[in-house]
């Protein structure tokens, strides 16, 4: 009895009862003098729900139990030695049972007891399904009667429905809030562990950052240092350099299309610019490996300047061209939402177009440009593949752009890509880094929604 | 009967339709000197021509009035004279425009500079997102007429003062404009305008955004800046047109019915359109 043949019957069933109670609503309104209270459609849905709900929670019930009640009847057939082995032993040989049944290859050696596991679990596997679909359908039959019997003119079949429609958007609406409150705790708790440890203050403010641990103790050095400053530092110079490049061009670009810009030319180029958004960032980032670092390395060299081939001002420039459109939209629109009220108040009063954008137009749009700014600057931070691909795997401490530098990002990358043990410090370092990538991220898109709200605030 | 009465507005408005504007040997003595001139101007939006050459003399520390049923051409004249049609797409404008003599539209004249002269108050209160004072003292800095701190303070007190806000804004200066109620903020746009010396200002429907008693406070104060100022305003309330200005003149698509002395206008139309349009039968 497979899930989609349970899943077509119940749906079938479902169906016959919202057409069913429809047509039975109707005939009621035709038939009685009182006017129906809710609509036909209502009724329909009303019988549907009453035969599907309880079907689906009887289903999974009888699933869940079922398949405890299996679990300890197959323990208590085995040989008395399977019994007394040890928990992941036993685990694996009823995993292995279970791969048996279905018709797949068990990991162990076929043993006459494994094949007789596998067959008693194939059994009440199966019997487990029949019994939960005739529960489910039984019970799902009762629902569709009752809720068809109950059907009048007066019934107010309306309010319970919109409930249930209201739970279900609920639901939808709090599933992206819950899921990001759990990868929160997950972060959370990871880093706990990491720094029971490696010590918090060491974390935050060592300056040593190489992550290798021995795997053998009779291995050469490698004892494993955990100073992220190298990281931070690294991020904040990458950073730095693509704000510096996106700030000035975004917001210029933004000026002139919003305020110099052809209405035509508008039309067109915003489209464009916000294509850029649309490249994928690994193009980015093979654009930077590939083509801008070795052009800095070589202009620098020309003369006379040493420029790693893999540095943080390649890595910085081309992930400030990718933020561009960020910056030039979110403060196209900061500006075009100005009244052009502003506009005409400033030219009557006889300033030229370019004191009325200095004193004007750009004093009002500034807190929507600083909140375009600072989603720029978290969108940055959390940039990886450019940063992976163009900037390098050295953590160095430097203040010198044509280094490499190695941001929070790319490291998070490297200590989960490759064999590690999940309790390692190595790997639980990648949940501390996540941690301050968040907390970041986090402060400085409250910072920008706080700037816009108190704008909002001065000028209402 | 309705459709009687129908038929006959269509039948004056037909003959509206064939009245001309008026030419410039028709116009009005002013028995004083004339601030602005207009001649022959006409305009088109596109493809759409909204003025109708136009001949009118504005004269010199009066009040005038521009009335006339929507869509008449009165505020598109408005902003021919201080030259606020140049910022909108496909406007073009034949005919002469004159500031004391000078045509505001030749090469030589800076628009900027034309703008510090004749200001402008517009339609809904438009005040900038910063504090009252520096509302006021916007003007005096683009256009550089303070030295020191000292005397842009002055410039914002007298400012205020003669827009009659001083009083009620003096201890919160440094408060946001945004903030004042509409008829105070379309008072401090009045004090915004004054406070870069204009010889004229046009006011665009001033009141229709406010209540009545900040319009009695608006009218007030348009008679008391009629003695150092050129004003025009564009109405559509025609007891105000009677109650504030010297002169009235009357638009219908984009022509000039009639223009003369406010007293004359509303008591002795000389047009039966203009009588129509005051009477309330049209419009």
């Amino acid at each position: 009895m497979s899930l989609t043949f349970f899943t077509i019957v119940l749906l079938g069933l479902a169906c016959t009862g919202y057409v069913m109670g429809r047509r039975r609503a109707m005939a009621l309104a035709r038939s009685q003098t009182a006017a129906l209270h809710s609509r036909p459609v209502y009724h329909g849905w009303y019988v549907a729900l009453a035969c599907g709900l309880p079907a689906i929670v009887i289903w999974v019930a009888a699933l869940t139990i079922g398949d405890q009640l299996i679990e300890s009847a197959i323990i208590a057939s085995l040989p008395q030695e399977l019994r007394d082995a040890s928990g992941p032993v036993l685990n694996r040989f009823l995993a292995d049972a279970e791969t048996l049944a279905k018709g797949g290859q068990p990991a162990i050696d076929v043993t006459p007891a494994l094949v007789a596991a596998s067959e008693r679990f194939g059994n009440l596997r199966t019997l487990e399904h029949w019994i939960g679909f005739a529960g489910a359908l039984g019970l799902g039959l009762i629902g569709f009667g009752l809720a068809y019997r109950r059907l009048s003119t007066a019934l107010r079949v309306r309010q319970p429905v919109e409930r249930l429609l209201m739970f279900v958007l609920l639901l939808a609406a709090t599933a992206s809030i819950l899921t990001t409150v759990g990868i929160v705790f997950s972060v959370l708790f990871e880093s706990i562990r990491f720094f029971s440890q490696v010590p918090i203050f060491e974390f935050l403010f060592g300056l040593q950052w190489s992550p290798q641990i021995a795997m053998r103790t009779d291995q050469v050095g490698s004892s494993g240092a955990f100073g992220a400053v190298p990281l931070f530092a690294g991020t904040l110079m990458v950073t730095f350099i693509a704000m510096l490049v996106a700030a000035p061009i975004g917001l210029m670009s933004a000026v002139y299309l919003a305020e110099y810009a052809h209405p035509r030319f508008r039309a067109g180029a915003k489209p464009m610019l916000e294509i850029l958004a649309g490249v994928p960032t690994v193009v980015y980032g093979f654009f930077a490996a590939l083509v801008v670092a070795p052009a800095l390395r070589d202009a620098g060299a020309s003369i006379g300047l040493l420029v790693a081939s893999e540095s943080a001002i390649a890595a910085g420039s081309v992930m400030g061209i990718m933020i561009i459109p960020f910056v030039s939209s979110l403060a196209d629109d900061a500006l075009a939402a100005v009244p052009n009220a502003l506009r005409d108040a400033s030219l009557g009063l006889g300033a030229t177009r370019q004191e009325t954008i200095t004193r004007v137009v750009l004093p009002a749009a500034l807190p929507g440009i600083v909140a375009g700014l600072l989603l720029a600057v978290s969108r940055a931070i959390g940039e990886t593949m450019i940063v992976v691909m163009a900037a390098g795997l050295a953590a160095n401490l430097t203040a010198n752009p044509l280094e490499a530098v190695t941001t929070v990002t790319v490291q998070i990358v490297t200590l989960l890509v490759g064999d590690q043990e999940f309790d390692s410090a190595k790997t639980l370092a990648a949940f501390a880094l996540g941690l301050v990538l968040f907390i970041i991220t986090l402060g400085l898109n409250v910072i920008a929604l706080r700037v816009v709200q108190k704008y909002r605030e001065k000028v209402e | 009967m309705v459709a009687v009465t129908q038929a006959t507005a269509r039948e004056r408005d037909a003959s509206h339709a064939d009245a001309i504007t008026i030419p410039a040997e028709r116009l009005p003595e002013l028995g004083g000197p004339v601030k602005m001139k207009a001649r022959g101007l006409k305009l088109w939006y596109s493809d759409k021509q909204a003025l109708a050459g136009i001949n009118l003399d504005v004269p010199e520390r009066k009040v005038t009035a521009f009335i006339g049923p929507s869509g008449c051409g009165k505020t598109t004249f408005l902003q021919c004279l201080n030259r606020m049609n140049d910022t909108i797409e496909g406007v073009r404008i034949e005919g002469d425009v004159t500031l004391d003599g000078a045509d505001v539209y030749d090469r030589s004249v800076d628009v900027v500079q034309l703008r510090a002269r004749v200001g402008m108050v517009f339609q809904k209160p438009n005040p900038f997102p910063k504090s009252i004072y520096d509302n006021v003292a916007y003007g005096p800095r683009i256009h550089g007429l303070a030295t020191n701190r000292g005397d842009l303070d002055g410039i914002v007190e007298s400012s205020l003062q003669r827009a009659g806000l001083w009083n009620e804004v003096k201890d919160r200066l440094g408060e946001m404009a945004t903030g004042m109620s509409g008829g105070q903020q379309q008072r401090l746009c009045i004090a915004r305008t004054i406070a870069v010396s204009p010889e004229v200002i046009l006011m665009d429907e001033p009141c229709s955004a406010l209540d009545p008693i900040s319009t009695a406070r608006v009218e007030e104060l348009i008679d008391e800046l009629r003695d150092n100022y050129t004003i025009v305003i564009v109405t559509h309330n025609l007891q105000q047109a009677a109650r504030v200005s010297q002169l009235t003149a009357f638009f219908h698509l984009g022509r000039l019915i009639e223009v003369n002395d406010t007293a004359e206008v509303f008591q002795n139309p000389g047009e039966s359109m203009t009588k129509d349009y005051i009477t309330g039968r049209f419009g």
